[in-house]
């Protein structure tokens, strides 16, 4: 229990050098701001020193709330410590840290070869683009280019990720709001798509598909067939969501004017995405900054206008429907060629190879337990995952592991604005804007 | 292989640039160098904020991650001949949506004394990746309004992602269960 008193905003900000945005002041506070700086002990101690009395009459107290990190709207290991006002919160820190294994530290001791295996599992819900990035860091770093095919192979893996994993975030969304049904339908719809996953990649999830170099494997047979299939089974679905959800007056009530933030404030806390683009801020990695050829096909970045929750699921579903646009472009453009560069350095010779060359055998087994050197350097690369910039920093020693790598996962730094979209709002509407920020709880403790 | 050789080729150009003209190439008052398509600056822990305000002033309006390094292991690397290569590193990403150019900050912090100033003040943005790379490296922030671990647990000794920090496996927490054999 705390007894903080009353707000005087802008009485604690300590000021930068330069004059704060007046529409960003809250974000910039040190006191009195919507995240509750406060450490677990800092918690304990409180209910020790909190006279008794005081806890039995005083009722407009503050009281300190745990949320998580098991609970079902928090999307896996999330952890809230709540300040509540009654029923309204107002500080909050969200504790993260439940699912760290250190996969950065792992990455130092695996090859380039086996590097996308360990960044695969950090966003579970969209593994090729972790695998993207960390592969386009890789291949800048080894000044190598990877054929055509292949980049259109992985834009077109990458867009279906990018639908599986909104198409998850609608089941969640859903389910968190009470909408149950729309759960079964999301999830759904996402397996048909993990369905070609597992066709092309052999795997629903953390496919190491997309590896420095190219990709594993070239699409198999009747591919083009499926695909066709999932862009004519998607759209009548999502027009049902559009039926079941984006027009029906409770979902709008629920969410609309829930958890704003405006683009001031989700630039200064480093948001990306659709959190940023709820915002009315048209910034989109695949138009602003191209990387493969996403400069080569034609598609629109969705914004909002409100910054709240339902902008965001607005975004989230039209952001499918874009997806699907491209995916159409990527399979009448799909070039003919080689599926991964044909650079000795780096690609292992082909498995057949093997069986009647002994130079080739050597070869494999060198790739696959030495691994193979990287020049010396740093290179940053950023991708647009469903859930903001995702970038991939790799400092090389020249060796054949990497000195250091870090991910910048979108979710991590995307969640230091949940405690501005919660402040004064209901804790039930919490549960919306947790699920509207849509953590991946892998890429945040990775 | 070619490649391979290309890229030595101009890390050594570089140098030989950083020997032979004594004036370091700056920007922002501080030395610049080139990776990849990305503007690399090197302030001192001191420079720091004059320079993030400079670049804030100059459209830079988005902190995106602090990173942190642990050069233990790998001593010598390319720098500009004026900064002075430390045991660690902070790099911080920073980009411009107007002029669509990204940039990165690499700061050299000695083992001994890892202080580096905050820039909560400039991108509230800072406060959880600063707090990663504290408890990843045990590199303090001053003047950030929450130091504390965020991966680790709190009670958590050592900073897991310095070089010196063993691979080694940790005691299982979680013992069997006693059984009567």
């Amino acid at each position: 229990m705390t007894a903080t008193e009353d707000l005087t905003p802008a009485a604690a900000v300590t000021s930068a050098s330069a004059p704060l945005p007046e529409d960003a002041e809250r974000v910039y506070r040190r006191e009195d701001s919507a995240v509750l700086r406060m450490s677990e002990a800092e918690v304990a101690q409180l209910a020790i020193d909190a006279p008794a009395e005081a806890l039995a009459t005083n009722t407009d107290e503050r009281t300190i709330m745990n949320m998580g990190p098991s609970h079902p709207s928090t999307h896996g290991v999330l952890r809230l410590v709540l300040e509540l006002e009654g029923e309204v919160v107002k500080r909050s820190k969200p504790v993260v840290g439940y699912l760290h294994t250190g996969m950065e530290k792992t990455a130092e001791d695996l090859t380039y070869l086996q590097g996308s295996t360990n960044v695969t599992r950090m966003d579970y819900a969209s593994p090729l683009f972790s695998e993207l990035a960390f592969s386009l860091a890789t291949e800048q770093l080894l000044d190598v280019e990877i054929p055509e095919r292949a980049t259109w192979i992985r834009m077109l893996m990458c867009e279906l990720n990018r639908m599986s994993s909104h198409l998850l975030f609608m089941a969640t969304n859903g389910m968190d709001l009470g909408a149950v049904s729309m759960m079964i339908y999301g999830w759904r719809e996402r397996e048909e798509v993990l369905r070609f996953f597992e066709m092309v990649t052999g795997l629903r999830m953390n496919h190491n598909y997309i590896r420095p170099g190219g990709v594993a494997a070239d699409l198999p047979d009747g591919w083009r067939d499926e695909v066709l299939r999932l862009l004519e089974m998607i759209p009548p679905r999502l027009e049902e969501y559009d039926i079941l959800m984006t027009g029906q007056p409770i979902w709008r009530e629920r969410l609309q004017g829930v958890g704003v933030l405006n683009s001031t404030e989700a630039l200064a806390l480093g948001a990306t995405g659709p959190i940023l683009r709820s915002t009315g801020y048209a910034w989109d990695l695949r138009r602003d900054d191209p990387y493969l050829a996403y400069d080569q096909v034609d598609f629109d970045v969705i914004v909002g206008t409100y910054g709240d929750c339902f902008d965001r699921y607005a975004i989230r579903l039209n952001e499918i429907r874009e997806s699907m646009r491209i995916v159409r472009q990527c399979l009448d453009k799909m070039p003919s060629g080689d599926f991964r560069v044909q650079d000795k350095k780096v690609t292992p010779p082909p498995r057949a190879r093997i069986d009647e060359s002994m130079e080739a055998l050597i070869h494999h087994f060198k790739i696959f337990t030495e691994g193979f050197k990287v020049p010396e350097g740093e290179v940053y690369v950023a991708v647009e995952s469903p859930r903001g910039e995702l970038g991939c920093y790799i400092v090389s020693d020249g060796g054949p592991k990497p000195y250091r790598m870090h991910v910048r996962g979108p979710s991590f730094i995307n969640l230091q604005t949940l405690p501005h979209l919660m402040y004064d709002g209901l804790l039930a509407d919490g549960v919306a804007v947790i699920s509207s920020v849509d953590p991946i709880m892998g890429e945040v403790d990775r | 292989m070619a490649d391979n050789d290309e890229a030595t080729e101009v890390a050594t150009d570089d140098a030989e640039q950083a020997e032979t003209t004594d004036d370091v190439e700056r920007a922002y008052g501080v030395p610049v160098t080139e990776s990849r398509g990305q503007r690399v600056l090197h302030p001192s822990a001191d420079e720091l904020v004059a320079t993030v305000d400079a670049l804030k002033a100059d459209g830079f309006d988005q902190l995106l991650d602090v990173i942190g390094v642990d050069y233990l292991t790998h001593g010598p690397r390319t720098l500009p001949a004026t900064v002075s290569a430390e045991r660690f590193e902070v790099v911080y990403l920073l980009v411009s949506h107007a002029k669509h150019e990204r940039i990165r900050l690499r700061v050299q912090v000695p083992a001994d004394g890892a202080v580096v100033p905050t820039l909560f003040d400039h991108f509230p943005g800072s406060e959880t990746p600063e707090r990663e790379v504290f408890d990843m490296f045990g590199i303090d922030f001053e003047g950030h309004p929450d130091m504390c671990r965020i991966l680790m647990p709190e009670d958590w000794d050592g900073h897991p992602l310095r070089k010196d920090y063993g691979m080694g496996r940790i005691p299982v927490q979680f013992k069997g269960a006693p059984t009567r054999r």
